[in-house]
């Protein structure tokens, strides 16, 4: 007999998930951030050419799983909700490992007023205040470039595609494929950055490269920069956030280029959310936003050392 | 020419790199919050056991090595070659010494085996994990001695030296496992 039946979680994981989800309540109840649900099924998706959706087939045609439920959140944010947050299951297509479920738990908030730096601080108290015992200390904020100048060595703004490759070689990867100038920041990134990253500390990353911007608003400066952070504990990274863009022209323009990439990529071509772009048009407050992967929280919070730990059924045994 | 997509990696999986055939030992996806996808791997080389790691762009291919264990029956060996047989089909290979290396040392003729071929040539031959050889050579165990449990050199039949306890005797068959070299019990 088989033994695939039996829950992945010990019932001490099991009851961590519960506290933390507890705590996440309780935290945002205290700041009159008010919860909500959005669908999980949506006639649009992602149109980032790193998320593949999954999709499911309906009696009124297919519909697309979530990778986030950032679109119809704000079109709440448009239509007024206020401050807002969610804690969502949600699908990606292809993503396992020892730090990858393909359905996770996700935690996204949205504050009015808030740039990336008073968000930062709040995802800080959040994190901290679920740690208790396990503080893991104030949090270092790191500018994107600062972060590679300290742990790869080379400022990742000016760097060429053969020096960003050759630095990966000196760390002693071995890549075999075809990368663009994003791909080989994104290798150094997971791969030499973020292991050097102090071991059980935060560390926020921000300041990305524009290229890099996803739903970010553009800084000006020299170079300009995406209003993006991430925030890892240890080299785990638990959660990106933005300065959200609010401009609905420069939106549709990204998911065209979105959408350009995944042609040139024979990646599938995915319907646009106009739904958005229209809640964009009517208007998004001023905001600043995050998502936040509980199950990697838990393993942090727990010690866990492989995904499947936290989650009663991982992929394997669902 | 059959190819694996980095999803389908996974420990086990036989591909080909630079020409030569490797199993895959460890696979990690790697994947920053809003960018490319990695698969980093660790490798074994199957002519040199060399262990590396790689790292591939998710979603690219790799392709196939036409690796397969097969059971086979061991025949004989003509001293340059040693001679293999699938039992359903009666189809014979010849393996190098390269490939039956330390294996042969545990098995006999007419025993079962696991010969992975690679493009039809035998890459590597594997001896099942417990094998039951007889004794051809051991001094007599020393009366008295058997609590303080030592050992004592045993030649089997098939030339390996094993470590037996002082109590058994030349000439007892003696169940070994092949992975440690160690002896298990008397059969």
């Amino acid at each position: 007999m088989s033994e695939d039946w039996y829950p992945g979680a010990s019932p001490d994981l099991l009851r961590a998930r519960a506290a933390m989800l507890a705590g996440i309540r309780a935290f945002f109840a205290g700041r009159g951030v008010l919860e909500v649900e959005t669908p999980m099924l949506s006639r649009a998706a992602a149109t980032d050419p790193a998320l593949e959706s999954l999709v499911a087939g309906t009696d009124t045609g297919y519909r697309y799983l979530h990778t986030s439920p950032e679109f119809p959140m704000k079109r709440l944010l448009a239509a007024g909700s206020g401050d807002i947050y969610q804690i969502a299951r949600v699908f990606r297509a292809g993503e396992a490992g020892r730090y990858h479920n393909p359905e996770f738990s996700l935690l996204e908030w949205y504050r009015l007023g808030f740039d990336e730096h008073r968000l930062m601080d709040e995802v800080e108290a959040l994190v901290r205040g679920l740690a208790a015992a396990n503080d893991p200390g104030p949090a270092e904020r790191l500018d994107y470039a600062e972060a590679f100048r300290r742990h790869a060595g080379l400022d990742p703004f000016a760097a060429t595609v053969a020096e960003l490759s050759a630095c990966a070689a000196d760390h002693g990867i071995v890549f075999s494929g075809e990368l663009d100038r994003d791909g080989w920041l994104d290798l150094l990134m997971s791969q030499v950055v973020a292991p050097g990253l102090p071991a059980g500390r935060l560390t926020f990353i921000h300041g990305y490269p524009a290229s890099q911007a996803a739903l970010a608003r553009l800084r000006p400066g020299d170079p300009p920069t995406a209003a993006r952070f991430e925030l890892h504990w240890g080299s785990l990274e638990l959660a990106n956030g933005f300065h959200e863009l609010s401009d609905a022209d420069e939106q549709a323009a990204r998911f065209a280029r979105d959408l350009e990439i995944r042609q040139a990529r024979g990646l599938p071509e995915v319907p646009v959310d106009r739904h958005l772009l229209a809640a964009l048009q009517a208007g998004l407050p001023d905001c600043a936003g995050v998502a936040l992967g509980l199950d990697r929280l838990l393993m942090c919070l727990t010690g866990a050392t492989h995904i499947d730990q936290v989650l009663a059924f991982a992929w394997d045994k669902a | 020419m059959a190819n694996y997509s980095t999803s389908e990696f996974k420990s086990g999986l036989k591909i080909l790199m630079d020409g030569d055939p490797y199993v895959i030992i460890e696979n990690e996806f790697v994947k920053p919050g809003k960018g490319q996808a990695f698969n980093r791997v660790k490798v074994r080389n199957l002519k040199t056991g060399r262990v590396l790691e790689k790292t591939f762009k998710s979603g690219d291919s790799v392709e196939a090595a036409d690796v397969m264990d097969t059971n086979m029956q061991y025949l004989y060996t003509d001293g340059e070659f040693w001679h293999f047989m699938v039992p359903d089909t009666f189809e014979q290979h010849a393996a190098g010494e390269a490939a039956v290396a330390d294996a042969i040392k545990w098995l006999k003729e007419q025993d079962m085996c696991v010969v992975t071929l690679w493009n039809g040539v035998p890459l590597a031959v594997s001896p099942p994990n417990f094998v039951e050889l007889t004794i051809t050579q051991c001094d007599p165990g020393v009366r008295g001695d058997t609590a303080q449990g030592g050992t004592k050199p045993a030649t089997l039949e098939t030339g390996a030296v094993v470590k037996v306890p002082l109590f058994v005797e030349e000439g007892e068959k003696v169940r070994v496992d092949t992975r440690t070299g160690e002896y298990v019990s008397r059969v």
